[in-house]
C-alpha cells in the first residue's frame, strides 16, 4: 500500500541528497554504573516517521531524551540536521557546547511528553505562545495569530483560553504538540504520546500526529500503537535491553520478525 | 434468580425519614458557660482601671506612637522585601549543582536559623565593635577608602539589615520547597522548547512555585511584623518600644501595651486580607483557584 504522503500538498519534498535528520553512531548512554543505551546506530531521513517499539526500560526515552540533549551521551555521535548534539568539533577535538547553543539546536527540534508537561498556569494559548514569543522574540500579535491557527490545526480553536485543568488528557496532548509546532521544528519527537490517555481519547491525537506525518513532517514516535505504526510509519525499530534488536518496514517487522526478542514481545503486545 | 421486589417504582419517592436526633447536652453545657466567660471578659473591659481607655485613646494617634507605627510598618516591608530575594538567591544557591554554592548558602542558614534573632539584632547595634571600619580595597590588601562602621550603619539601617539577612534563611528554605515541589517536566519542556535557565525559572518554575511559596510567606510576612518589636535590641525605636518609652514617664504599662497591641491587630487584619488575595492570584490555573474565587476574603488568610 501507498503511503498516505504520496501525492499529498506537503512541503516541498527534500532533495534526493540532502542527509539523515537524525544520525546515531554507536550512542552510548549510562546512569552511573548502569549502561542504559550501548551503542545505537541509526539513521531517520527528512520526512520520515519512525516509530519505536520495546519493552519498558530498554532505553527508549533515553534515546529520545539524547538526540535533543536532555541527556548528554558517553560514547559515539549524534547528529541532528547534520549539527553534532551538545558539542562543536574543531580541529579533532569536542567541545561542550555553552548552554545558549544547546537550546539554540532544541529549537529545532520539537518534543511531546508522554504525560504533556504543559505549563498549568498559563491557557492553551498561552502556552502555545510562550517560546516563540520569549526564545525567537516574535512580536506577540503575531504569535498570538500563529498559535490561535495551530490549535485549530490540532482542532482546539475553542479552547484557546481553558487552562490545562479544564482540557481533557487527548486535548491537553494535542496543544502540547500545538506548543512544539509553534517553533517550527525540522523534527518531532514523540515519548509515548498516548500512553497516559484513557483508550477513548487516543484516537484524535494519533489522527492530530498522522496529520503532521502527511503534511512531511520528520518523527520518531516511541509507541505501543502497533496500528498507528504499521499504517503511518515509515520504518519500525524495536529497541530491548539498550539496543536496536531489529529494524526495517513496519509491515514486515510486525508480521514477520526475524529475531526472537521482538517475536517474544510481540506475542505479548499484539 | 428471582426478581428483587423491594425496588423503589419510579415516580413515587420513597418516604422522607422522620427521626429524633440524639440530644448534646454537653453542647449546651459548654456553651453556657463560655458565654459567661465572655461576659465577664467584656464586664472587665469596660469596668477596669487598669486598662485606663483614656490614656490609650491620648496617645493612641499621637506623634511618637504614629511614628513608631510608620516604622514598624516599614521595617516590616524592607525585612519581608530583602528577605524574599536574598532568599531566592540562597535558595537557587543551595540548589546549584556547584558544591561551594550550595555549600556557603547552607553555612548561611546554618548560621542564621542556629542563633536567636534577638541575639543577632544585639550584635548589629554593636556592629561597631565587631567590623570597626569598612573600606574598599584590595583583599588582604591596600584600601582606598575607609568608612568608620558606627557613622555608616545607624540604628535604622542596623535594624533592617538584622531583619533581612535573618529572614532570608528562612525564606530560603520556603522558596526551595516551592521550587522543589514543580514537577520535573516543567523544565524539561522548556528545556525542549528552547527556553534558557533563567526564562524557564522565571516564566516556569516561579509562577508555579508560588503556590507553595505565598502561604508560608503571608505567615512570615505577619510574624515579621511582630518581629520587628525586636529591634529594640538595636536599639531603635518601633512601636513596642515607643510604648515602651512612653510608659517608661507615664508608668500606666498595660494601658499602652494594650494600646500597641490594638495597632499590630489593625495591621495584621489588613496583612491577612492582601494574603488572601494573593494565594488566590497564584492559584491561577488549578481547580483549586477556580473554587477559591467564589469564597468571601474574610475565609482566607493564614493563622497569624
Ligand atoms: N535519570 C535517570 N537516572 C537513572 N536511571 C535512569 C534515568 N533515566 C532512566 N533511567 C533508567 O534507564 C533505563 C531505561 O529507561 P527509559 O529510557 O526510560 O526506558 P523506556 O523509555 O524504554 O521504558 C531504566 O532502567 C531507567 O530506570
Ligand atoms: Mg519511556
Amino acid at each position: 500500500m501507498s503511503r498516505l504522503r504520496k501525492g499529498a500538498a506537503g512541503p516541498a519534498e527534500p532533495p534526493a541528497d540532502a542527509g539523515p535528520m537524525v544520525k546515531a553512531e554507536q550512542v552510548h548512554k549510562s546512569f552511573g554504573r548502569l549502561e542504559v543505551l550501548k551503542g545505537i546506530d541509526l539513521e531517520v531521513m527528512p520526512g520520515e516517521v519512525m516509530c519505536v517499539i520495546g519493552p519498558s526500560g530498554s532505553g527508549k526515552s533515553t534515546f529520545l531524551r539524547c538526540i535533543n540533549h536532555l541527556e548528554k551521551i558517553n560514547a559515539g555521535r549524534l547528529w541532528v540536521n547534520g549539527h553534532l548534539v551538545g558539542y562543536r568539533q574543531s580541529g579533532g577535538k569536542l567541545y561542550e557546547l555553552r548552554d545558549r547553543e544547546v537550546a539554540a539546536q532544541r529549537r529545532e527540534i520539537g518534543m511531546v511528553f508522554q504525560r504533556f508537561n504543559l505549563f498549568p498556569h498559563m491557557t492553551a494559548l498561552e502556552n502555545v505562545m510562550e517560546a516563540p514569543v520569549r526564545v525567537k522574540r516574535q512580536p506577540k500579535q503575531q504569535a498570538r495569530e500563529k498559535a490561535l491557527a495551530l490549535l485549530d490545526r490540532v482542532g482546539l480553536g475553542d479552547k484557546a483560553q481553558s487552562y490545562p485543568a479544564q482540557l481533557s488528557g487527548g486535548q491537553q496532548q494535542r496543544v502540547a504538540i500545538a506548543r512544539a509546532l509553534a517553533m517550527e521544528p525540522a523534527l518531532m519527537l514523540f515519548d509515548e504520546p498516548t500512553s497516559a490517555l484513557d483508550p477513548e481519547l487516543v484516537g484524535e491525537v494519533l489522527e492530530v500526529m498522522k496529520q503532521l506525518a502527511v503534511d512531511g513532517m520528520t518523527m520518531v514516535v516511541v509507541t505501543h500503537e502497533m496500528g498507528f505504526a504499521r499504517e503511518v510509519g515509515d520504518s519500525l525499530v524495536f529497541m530491548d535491553g539498550g539496543v536496536v534488536v531489529e529494524k526495517g518496514a513496519p509491515r514486515e517487522v510486525l508480521a514477520n520478525p526475524q529475531h526472537p526478542r521482538t517475536q517474544d514481545f510481540l506475542s505479548k503486545v499484539l | 434468580m428471582t426478581v428483587d421486589n423491594d425496588v423503589v417504582e419510579p415516580g413515587r419517592p420513597p418516604e422522607a425519614i422522620k427521626a429524633v436526633p440524639v440530644r448534646h447536652p454537653g453542647r449546651w453545657v459548654a456553651a453556657a458557660v463560655i458565654l459567661v466567660l465572655v461576659a465577664m471578659f467584656v464586664h472587665f473591659l469596660f469596668t477596669s482601671d487598669a486598662l485606663d481607655w483614656a490614656e490609650q485613646r491620648k496617645y493612641m494617634f499621637s506623634d511618637p506612637v504614629l511614628k513608631g507605627v510608620r516604622n514598624t510598618l516599614w521595617l516590616t516591608l524592607a525585612a519581608m522585601v530583602g528577605g524574599v530575594a536574598l532568599g531566592i538567591v540562597l535558595a537557587l544557591m543551595r540548589l546549584s549543582a556547584n558544591p561551594l554554592l550550595s555549600g556557603v548558602a547552607w553555612v548561611y542558614l546554618w548560621f542564621f536559623r542556629g542563633t536567636p534573632l534577638y541575639t543577632q539584632l544585639l550584635i548589629w547595634g554593636a556592629i561597631g565593635s565587631l567590623f570597626p571600619t569598612v573600606g574598599i580595597g584590595v583583599p588582604f590588601g591596600p584600601e582606598f577608602d575607609t568608612w568608620k562602621t558606627q557613622e555608616l550603619v545607624n540604628a535604622a539601617m542596623a535594624a533592617s539589615l538584622g531583619l533581612i539577612l535573618n529572614e532570608a534563611a528562612y525564606m530560603a528554605e520556603i522558596v526551595r520547597a516551592g521550587i522543589l515541589s514543580v514537577d520535573e517536566g516543567q523544565q524539561e519542556a522548556a528545556s525542549a522548547l528552547g527556553m534558557s535557565r533563567l526564562q524557564t525559572m522565571r516564566r516556569i518554575v516561579l509562577p508555579q512555585a508560588m503556590r507553595v511559596i505565598v502561604p508560608p510567606t503571608g505567615n512570615e510576612a505577619i510574624s515579621m511584623l511582630k518581629n520587628t518589636s525586636l529591634v529594640a535590641a538595636v536599639p531603635y525605636a518601633e512601636l513596642t518600644f515607643t510604648a515602651q518609652t512612653i510608659y517608661a514617664s507615664t508608668y500606666k504599662i498595660i494601658p499602652m501595651l494594650v494600646m500597641a497591641c490594638l495597632w499590630y491587630l489593625v495591621i495584621s487584619s489588613v496583612m491577612m486580607v492582601g494574603q488572601y488575595y494573593l494565594e488566590r492570584y497564584y492559584s491561577k490555573g488549578t481547580s483549586k483557584g477556580a473554587r477559591e474565587r467564589r469564597r468571601l476574603p474574610f475565609m482566607g488568610g493564614g493563622a497569624p
